[in-house]
């Protein structure tokens, strides 16, 4: 048997209830909330989670039970904490159960403020849904309400403790499901308080997720805040993060012209309830005054769009030939559309070198039959994970949250085994204690899973390669050895071999081709080793860096990398180059990018936002952010997900496949693409299937009580303007249409009667965190080949003098649109190198003092020093940040080794930010 | 170095001299007594609490640091009971038994006498650091009410005559 | 024979025994049975036979709740044994003379119980502010790791046991059982949810069993004497005997063992000497704070779990709280109220939030503010927080006072309301 999520039943198996004199078929094993709920039946509730299971804290939910037709009396029993029992008889109606319901609210609310006009979370209230929904209206209490005192918790959150009704909801998200030490429960009875132990950023990389897990505002968005308006108010269509490979379904919303906010969007496979803080507040650059506006040649003279348009044609047909450099961290039309331009020979990566040839070996192992690259879901799901290299809290957050939640696949292991049902959170959590499905780590340093880490192997780079291939070895003698080993290696493979669900995971981000290579070896033993012959395929999760990696990816010749495009340009192969969304000096040696762009005749940049490439430029074309335009983008799954345009973008940013592609349509040029490119060939399938929408009728992006359209400028006049169309999608940027009720195939923002906030979602799921009615969104584009692949060799050792460098990659400042986001700045620290203490003490560096790095070919950088207990030594980390450092003339290729030696510490942030475990004190190193 | 840097320096290093020897050894001993950290967190409170009449910040950092165990996780610990003290105490602590079977045998008219004598309400301190009164469910010797502990000596049967020289030996104790 | 098991050897005008002199008097009589091959299902089976009941306020049977833990092979093998020793409820005054008067008796039948369900490690959760009772605990079991009755290979019986004297951090909720597991983990005390019960997964996640102090102490008797000699010990339907204590303006009031059954009156007046002059009873709590009201027509009931059931209250810990007619019932009340409030847990609504609100009520009564609203509010609390409507118990023991004491009392509700002052106050 599989092991399941908390979410997934042990057992599937139906059985009949009686509510209120109906007869429902319901899942047994299950609770009696969850399957009111899942039949679409109106309970109130606030402590029960769908992710998270019962306590029975909030007693909001309860109804009446009856032993048999007899019984009248019945007695009263909370729902969510009832298995559900064949037979059973329960009332949601009964009289007693609808007054204690209301006694409940009645209670929440008597040191409630009532400040619910300047609250931000009015208008999408889970207690102001439920206040409603259980009839309680009037406010009897008249005596002293308890108050309580506020804590600055950081740029993110706002907190305001007096709306708290101590549902528990924020801890338990908080410390049991998201890892988080932060925040407590603190003091007892009618005080009990919710908070840090003393003020300061919330450290957990999920924090944002408070601000919907919390049913009323006590946690709040607070750069949304800063900028409030109501969810009604606001214009939202479906979209995809585009803050790292994973492709987290988002719902952002605009008003005014400018993007406010992002919250959660439910996918049952990938994200589920919950984004990470970079999704979440990583998208302030999109309203940034420094943004792109119109045009402008190579003496920033702004052009009209004719006149650009016209260049381009002319830098893109020129003689000599022109480069197109693609991006992955735009969406597949916009890549397709510069292949088209210059042609599929002349279209290369926009990653670093390093990343495309992990690409390449990703891309490989996603169609090897012997693996199964996993959704988020699936990750769950996991019982023995090996995690190798990739710091995914960083670089793939939600993969790390759903990690964390693989380990308490022993506990409900367990639970099974005492008849605990898995949905009872707590009970489970006590029979378990400490107990946890394995999960190892392989990596250079700490890393913020190490708390539920069963074994971690900490090496230097190439020392971790050869200890996981010869973990591939210790489980397939095949596999090729990489000689000696540390101990944990045997437990490893024999909890990796017992595991009824194991999964690897590595990724592309550091740039490590050896622990892919060897990911996919220890996999491929696995698969061979695995009971009946390996019958099914294992998961292998390899993870692409950014959010249209694996797009490009399909779109790119295996011989057009970033390195080879520079060539071409610097030795005059090329002539002339068009880069997409892109800061090459981000991606390669700035030597190799400075002699390419000073060799190419022409240079033209499309971006959002300026950037040490545009800079360059002789012709740079605005382009619209994510929110502004349609795209599709590819997961680390092979996963193709549309975007919807949120808002218009209000100057001459245009998308860039209208720049370089001049598609009319957007769906001319996805489409095109699928027809273009073989491995697209079910891009079209992302489309929203229309039918059911009446002719010309679409699905609107603004609710019923969407306010403005004639208020926005009443001082002006209240003519009403004409709406903007649409020609490119179903929706419409109105409130008219068809709202994406039950079955419409497009939801952004749910909403239900009596159900505001986005607890509303359940309406809209076929049961309790299944797929959306209308299925889950997006379409797996990689198909499996009939032949699997074989063991890779074992890399040659490369020796040499210095220490080995890698990079550090940080959730809040190694992306670089987000980066640029006032928010995540406010999170960020300067560029740093995470180094051991015995290599600090023999170069004589001090905690927070300057460092200069210097690497082959005379490159130079200077950062911070960040001694760290866990460092490896042998091996320094380079964290970039926004520094203009030459990280690629550094890191020219694995096995890369740097010098240091003290220095003047740089201007700038410093390392107060940093949130590590391990960060050394004076005693750890001097 | 920036200052931020040196503050998140500052905010982290705890010094690991702050536990007393005694502390710690007591503390190790929990430790054989019980097969989760958590548990030993919260003894170690009450440890430092026999130490040093209280658990400031300093203290609940030094024993989170010292145990490896969340600081705020501590804090929901230490605030839940009604024996840690957060904030500092006198001398001697009085615990008042205010429950019913004491409050039928007058214990708020003793209360008031006692306010009176020390100068204190519920929750303070006297001015001389000698007592803090703290009114305390009850202590299960309702036979013998109203009762209350000082320090760890209970005293029964309370009336508004015995208490001042009750308190005047605590005045005098050496130690 | 014994009549009096739980306190023959209590005498406060000296030490209470050492090991030796325990041991002279007929102690540690089952550990030596064990030693000579008594097993762990005959212990239960006694226990089991002995109708003993709980002594900690639920009155349940104490053999049927051991015999819920998983024994034999494929049981966990670690198992917990713990001790309920935070009396803590109003007015219950009886663990604490047992701990202090004979601590042996308790660490007696803490072998049993452990050995029975073959617990190696037990714990005495002890309430802090019991420093007395520490002491003495401390001495005792020091004495029996010295005679080699607690440690590795007891007896040479293969069993091995250690207890540990925890001392509670203070709250009145750890004295519920599941939130005193949460508080012996170092957790925030608030209670767990049942099912699961602790037999099957409770200290740590292995099952464990939490019986009170006094449960404990009655289980060296019934394997010294035996089953019949504990059945003949009774007066009434309840089998052995049990401490019964009075305070309140008694003439005296104190801690008696008695056999279960006596008549309540004789309690009170054989006992308790009857009221103190110029005083009439004018109702009684029959077992701490969380019982509800009974009234000078109950004296002739007995002190059995099932008779003072009937009349709609509980024997729970046994210890009465006299009322008389010069003690305002609303002031009393209000004293119990901002007891449980204050001790709520603060996990579960309408406990947390609706006890505040009655005690705040109260404290209006007192200032003369109540109305006939206030008195409305009240009564639907006592629905309101009543069983199963809560998480734990705590919040329904609270409404048994208060809505007893509206139901008996109203006069005196009433006359708050219209005399706009307390009309016991002068
Ligand atoms: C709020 C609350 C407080 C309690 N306090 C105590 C207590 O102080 N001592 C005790 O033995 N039982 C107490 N109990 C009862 C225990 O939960 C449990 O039933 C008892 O310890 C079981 O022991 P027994 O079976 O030997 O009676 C309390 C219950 C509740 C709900
Ligand atoms: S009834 Fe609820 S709030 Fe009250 S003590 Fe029990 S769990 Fe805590
Ligand atoms: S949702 Fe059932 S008690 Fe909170």
């Amino acid at each position: 048997m599989p092991v399941q999520a908390l979410s997934t039943m042990t057992d599937k198996a139906k059985v009949e209830i009686s509510i209120d004199g109906v007869t429902y078929e319901v899942n047994a094993g299950s609770n009696l909330l969850q399957e009111c709920l899942s039949l679409g039946l109106d309970l109130p509730y606030f402590c029960w989670h769908p992710c998270m299971g019962s306590v029975g804290a909030c007693r909001q939910c309860a109804v009446k039970q009856y032993r048999d037709e007899e019984d009248s009396a019945g007695i009263m029993t909370m729902a969510c904490m009832t298995p559900v029992q064949p037979g059973a008889r329960i009332s949601i109606e009964d009289q007693q159960a609808k007054a204690f319901r209301a006694g409940v609210i009645e209670s929440l609310m008597i040191s409630h403020p009532h400040d619910c006009p300047v609250c931000e979370e009015g208008g999408e209230c889970h207690l102001q849904d439920m206040t409603l929904m259980s009839g309680h209206n009037y406010r009897r209490y008249d005596k002293k309400k308890v108050t309580h005192r506020n804590q600055y918790l950081g740029p993110f959150i706002n907190h305001e403790m007096n709306r708290c009704i101590t549902c528990y909801r924020c801890v338990r998200f908080y410390n049991e499901y998201a890892g988080g030490e932060d925040l407590s429960a603190q003091a007892a009875h009618h005080f009990t308080y919710f908070g840090r132990h003393r003020e300061g950023t919330l450290e957990s990389e999920f924090s944002g997720n408070l601000v919907e897990v919390c049913p009323t505002g006590v946690f709040t968005d607070k750069v949304f805040s800063e900028n409030y308006t109501r969810k009604w108010d606001l214009q939202t269509a479906p979209s995809i993060c585009a803050g790292c490979g994973v492709g987290c379904n988002i719902a952002p919303g605009e008003r005014y012209g400018e993007l406010r906010r992002v919250v959660n969007r439910y996918h049952s496979e990938l994200n589920g309830y919950f984004i990470c803080d970079r999704g979440r507040f990583g998208t302030g650059y999109v309203n940034d005054a420094e943004r792109l506006k119109t045009p402008l040649d190579g003496a920033d003279k702004e052009l009209d769009a004719a006149a650009a348009q016209r260049q381009l044609c002319e830098i893109a047909g020129s003689d000599g030939g022109t480069i197109g450099i693609g991006s992955p961290r735009a969406g597949n039309e916009a890549n397709f559309a510069l292949r088209k331009l210059v042609g599929e020979e002349n279209f290369h990566a926009g990653y670093s070198d390093a990343e495309h040839a992990c690409m390449q070996l990703i891309a490989e192992a996603a169609s090897d039959p012997r693996f199964h690259n996993p959704s988020i879901r699936e990750i769950e799901q996991a019982d023995a994970v090996l995690v190798l290299g990739e710091d995914v809290t960083n670089t793939a957050p939600r993969v790390a949250l759903a990690l964390r939640q693989s380990v308490h696949n022993k506990a409900l292991e367990l639970a099974d085994g005492a008849n605990i049902p898995r949905w009872q959170d707590a009970a489970v959590r006590e029979l378990a204690q400490q107990e946890r499905s394995p999960l190892s780590i392989f990596a250079c340093g700490a890393t913020r899973l190490d708390d539920v880490a069963s074994d971690r192997v900490i090496d230097t780079p190439s020392a971790l390669a050869r200890n996981a291939f010869e973990l591939a070895h210790r489980i397939d003698s095949d596999a090729p050895s990489g000689g000696g080993g540390v101990d944990a290696l045997a437990r490893i493979a024999d909890q990796l071999l017992a595991a009824r669900r194991p999964l690897i995971v590595a990724g592309a981000s550091g740039g490590d081709i050896d622990l892919i290579k060897a990911a996919v070896n220890v996999a491929g033993a696995l698969r061979k080793r695995r009971g009946n012959g390996g019958a099914s395929p294992v998961d292998l999760c390899l993870l692409t860096a950014e959010v249209n990696s694996m797009g490009l990816h399909l779109m790119t010749r295996p011989e057009n990398s970033l390195g080879a495009a520079l060539r071409k340009l610097s030795s005059g192969e090329a002539a002339n180059v068009i880069v997409l969304e892109n800061d090459l000096y981000r991606r390669a040696p700035h030597a190799g990018v400075d002699a390419a762009l000073a060799a190419a005749g022409q240079t033209a940049a499309l971006d959002l936002l300026p950037n040490r490439t545009t800079a360059k430029a002789d012709l740079v074309l605005p382009v619209t952010a994510f929110s502004e335009q349609q795209t599709s983008y590819v997961n680390y799954e092979g996963r193709a997900q549309l975007a919807y345009q949120v808002h218009r973008s209000h100057s001459a940013a245009r998308p860039a496949w209208q720049w370089t592609g001049g598609f009319e349509h957007f769906r001319r040029a996805l489409l095109d693409c699928a027809d273009s490119i073989p491995a697209f060939a079910k891009l079209g399938d992302v489309l929203p299937d229309t039918s059911n929408l009446p002719n010309g009728i679409k699905v609107p992006r603004q609710s019923e009580r969407y306010s403005g359209r004639t208020a926005m400028k009443a001082n002006l006049n209240v003519h009403e303007p004409k709406q903007t169309q649409d020609p490119e999608s179903a929706l419409a940027f109105s409130m008219e249409g068809v709202p994406p009720r039950r079955d419409a195939t497009i939801l952004a923002s749910s909403w239900a009667p009596q159900w505001n906030s986005n607890q509303s979602i359940s309406k809209f799921q076929d049961e309790i965190n299944g797929p959306l009615r209308q299925g889950h969104g997006g379409t797996l584009l990689l198909e499996k080949r009939s032949e699997s692949g074989e063991y890779h060799p074992l890399p040659a050792k490369v020796d040499g003098a210095g220490l080995e460098l890698l990079p550090a990659l940080q959730i809040f400042g190694s992306e670089e649109l987000s980066s640029r986001s006032e928010a995540i700045r406010a999170r960020m620290t300067g560029a740093y190198v995470a180094i051991s203490p015995a290599d600090a003490q023999r170069h004589g560096l001090q905690q927070g003092q300057g460092v200069t790095l210097s690497g082959a070919g005379g490159v130079t950088a200077t950062a911070l020093t960040c001694i760290r207990t866990q460092m490896s030594a042998g091996a320094v980390a380079l964290y970039v940040g926004d520094a203009e450092i030459d990280f690629h003339g550094l890191f020219h290729g694995l096995g890369a080794r740097v010098e240091l030696a003290p220095a003047e510490a740089p201007e700038g942030r410093g390392l107060g930010e940093l949130i590590v475990s391990d960060l050394a004190r004076g005693r750890d190193y001097v | 170095m920036s200052t931020k840097t040196e503050q998140l320096i500052a905010s982290t290093a705890v010094s690991t001299d702050y536990l007393l020897d005694a502390e710690i050894a007591e503390i190790e001993h929990e430790r054989t007594l019980y097969p989760d950290t958590r548990a030993v967190g919260l003894e170690a409170l009450k440890i430092v609490q026999k130490h040093r009449g209280w658990v400031s910040d300093e203290s609940l950092l030094a024993v989170a640091e010292y145990l490896g165990l969340p600081a705020a996780e501590l804090e929901g610990v230490a605030t839940f009971f009604n024996l840690i003290y957060r904030r500092p105490v006198g001398r001697n602590v009085i615990l008042y038994c205010k429950s019913v079977s004491c409050w039928i045998m007058g214990c708020d008219q003793v209360k008031e006498k006692i306010s009176g004598e020390l100068g204190i309400d519920y929750g303070e301190t006297s001015a001389d650091g000698e007592f803090t009164l703290i009114p305390v469910p009850c202590l299960g010797d309702c036979d013998r009410a109203p009762v209350m502990m000082v320090g760890p000596d209970l005293h029964r049967n309370l009336d508004r005559k015995n208490l001042g020289e009750i308190f005047a030996n605590y005045r005098d104790r050496q130690d | 024979m014994v009549s009096n098991p739980l306190t023959r050897n209590i005498d406060f005008s000296r030490q209470p025994l050492e090991l030796a002199a325990y041991e002279a008097t007929g102690g540690y009589h089952g550990l030596h049975a064990i030693a000579r091959g008594l097993d762990p299902a005959d212990v239960l089976e006694q226990v089991k036979e002995s109708g003993l009941k709980g002594r900690g306020g639920a009155g349940f049977p104490t053999g049927l709740k051991w015999s819920f833990v998983p024994m034999g092979e494929k049981a966990p093998k670690q198992k917990y044994f713990v001790v309920n020793a935070d009396e803590m409820e109003p007015g219950t005054f009886k663990d604490r003379l047992l701990m202090e008067g004979d601590p042996h008796l308790l660490i007696d039948g803490m072998l049993i119980a452990s050995y029975a369900i073959q617990a190696s490690k037990a714990y005495i959760f002890l309430r802090g502010e019991y420093t007395d009772s520490e002491r003495i605990l401390r001495k005792a079991l020091a004495e029996a790791y010295e005679s080699g009755y607690l440690g590795r290979n007891i007896l040479d019986t293969g069993f091995d046991l250690d207890i540990i004297l925890h001392t509670s951090a203070g709250r009145y909720i750890c004295g519920e059982e599941t939130a005193l597991l949460n508080a012996l983990e170092g957790k925030r005390a608030n209670p767990r949810a049942k099912p699961p019960f602790p037999q099957v997964s409770g200290l740590w996640g292995k099952p464990t069993i939490v019986n009170n102090v006094e449960t404990i102490c009655n289980l060296p008797g019934i394997l010294a004497w035996g089953i019949d000699w504990y059945r003949s010990l009774t007066k009434g339907n309840d089998h052995g005997t049990k401490l019964f204590g009075i305070s309140g303006k008694a003439r005296t009031p104190g801690c008696w063992e008695l056999p279960l059954g006596t008549p309540i009156r004789e309690l009170l007046e054989v006992y308790g000497g009857g009221m103190r002059d110029g005083l009439q009873l004018k109702g009684f709590l029959p077992g701490g704070g969380s019982t509800d009201f009974m009234l000078p027509e109950h004296l002739d009931l007995n002190l059995d779990y099932d008779d003072i059931a009937g009349a709609g209250s509980r024997l729970a810990t046994g210890t009465l709280i006299l009322l008389d007619d010069k003690t305002c019932p609303v002031g009393m009340i209000g004293n119990l109220m901002t007891f449980f409030s204050h001790e709520s847990c603060g996990y579960c609504t309408p406990c947390r939030d609706g006890l505040p609100w009655v005690d705040e009520i109260f404290r209006e009564f007192e200032r003369g503010n109540g109305t006939y609203e206030d008195l409305a509010i009240l009564e639907e609390h006592v629905d309101y927080m009543g069983p199963g409507k809560t998480f734990c118990a705590l919040a329904p023991g609270a409404t048994a006072p208060l809505g007893s004491g509206l139901r008996y009392f109203r006069e005196d509700f009433e006359r708050h309301i219209k005399e706009q002052r307390c009309p016991y106050r002068h």
